[in-house]
């Protein structure tokens, strides 16, 4: 079985942040995206999704370098800096390329 | 004595068992549920009366409370500035929060009245409603200035189109569109249930008010200072228009409340887009680990003596 070999990047953020992420990931080229609510603990305390304001989500993306590239800058420029938000890459193998 | 409300013990409890860390934890989906249920129950309970007045007469109580909406986080925010010595965006953000409204107290407010079976207007959930977004603005520009790139656009979105404004003004809307008797079918839903769906929300709230007080130590003396004091005169302010306004002496006590509870469902939403550089641990620590519980345990009383002697005073 050959796979294409793509990124897989994923956020875990305020799920404040939702709509606009929404935004930002197709302006950058992603052609889709899937939100899971979430919950944790991090250098900006325990978000244990009780009501609104602690509740997190994860966004999974996956994508070519280049967007997984654009997508990681742009979120370090306008977010990382006053929103609790990790980011990181995975390299995945996909049977459909084109899709992503 | 009167013995302690019930609503009030349940509020107690989720505190105690979030300050002992129980694994008492009510899924997010059922804290999305329950304020749900009085988002609509307050509005439609709201609307059916709003149809019986004549919107125009209402207007001048309408102008009063906006004017409010806007004076209040006028008087916070120096205070935050200078006494508190905090960041320009966390004095702005904190004064939007206190401007603000918190539904749950109201609700809470109206369970007091209603279990003393004290009469009220009952179109205050409209007031509630234009309390809401004012304060929202002042916080932006007390933190930013006219000039400066805020995206209104996309924060009149977030605020006309977030839950409890949909859920407050549809209420309104539909409870004024329908009417009592229409109403009824729907009613054991929205009124029926309305106590119980109260307490089990206090218990969450208890759970979460548990989770901000931690968060306390670290953030001093202030708040804890600000979040009782600030109420205080908010409470003085609310009471003194709603009796200038010629409201009941219960309609007086809730204006008072509304004054003097701060937001934590609209305003932070707002406040984290729209000023992301604001701390919103020291906003809902205020909030919601003091102000709430000051208001539910000690404050409601206070209000209604202060709405009492008012018109005592007044005639």
């Amino acid at each position: 079985m050959h796979a294409e070999a793509r990124k897989l990047v994923t956020i875990v953020t305020e799920s404040a942040l939702e709509r606009r992420l929404v935004n930002d990931l197709r302006r950058l080229g992603a052609h889709g995206y899937t939100i899971s609510d979430a919950r944790g603990e991090g250098s900006r305390g325990v978000r244990n999704a009780g009501w609104e304001a602690s509740s997190n989500i994860r966004v999974e993306v996956v994508c070519d370098d280049a967007t997984a590239e654009a997508i990681a800058g742009h979120l370090r420029t306008n977010y990382y800096d006053h929103y609790a938000m990790i980011l990181y890459f995975s390299d995945i193998g996909v049977l459909r390329p084109e899709k992503f | 004595m009167i013995p302690l409300d019930p609503i009030v013990l349940f509020f107690l409890l989720g505190l105690l068992a979030g300050l002992g860390r129980s694994d008492l934890r009510l899924p997010s989906a059922i804290y999305e549920f329950l304020s749900v249920i009085l988002l609509l129950a307050i509005g439609l309970k709201g609307g059916v009366e709003l149809a019986q007045q004549s919107v125009t007469a209402l207007l001048p109580q309408m102008a009063a409370v906006i004017v409010m909406g806007l004076v209040l986080p006028l008087a916070a925010y120096p205070v935050l500035r200078a006494l508190g010595r905090l960041a320009r965006a966390d004095a702005a953000s904190i004064a939007a929060h206190y401007g603000s409204v918190s539904v749950g107290t109201y609700a809470v407010a109206v369970a007091w009245l209603v279990s003393r079976e004290i009469s009220f207007e009952e179109y205050m959930p409209l007031l509630l409603v234009l309390l809401e977004m004012p304060a929202i603005v002042v916080g932006i520009l007390l933190a930013r200035g006219i000039s400066a790139g805020t995206d209104w656009k996309a924060l009149t979105h977030e605020v006309f189109l977030g839950k409890s404004i949909v859920l407050l003004g549809g209420g309104l809307l539909i409870g004024w569109a329908a009417g009592p008797t229409a109403l009824e079918p729907v009613g054991g839903m929205f009124f029926g249930l309305f106590h119980g769906v109260l307490a089990l929300f206090l218990l969450e709230m208890g759970l979460v008010a548990a989770g901000q007080i931690s968060s306390l130590r670290r953030h001093g003396l202030f708040l804890v200072a600000f979040g009782i004091i600030f109420p205080l005169f908010g409470a003085a302010v609310g009471g003194g228009l709603g009796w200038l306004l010629g409201l009941s002496t219960g309609g007086t006590m809730l204006l008072a409340v509304l004054a003097a509870s701060a937001s934590y469902i609209a305003v932070p939403a707002a406040m984290r887009l729209a000023l992301p550089e604001a701390n919103p641990t020291l906003s809902l620590t205020a909030a919601l680990g003091v102000t709430f519980p000051f208001n539910i345990l000690v404050g409601l009383p206070l209000y209604y003596q202060w709405a009492t002697l008012l018109h005592r005073l007044g005639g």
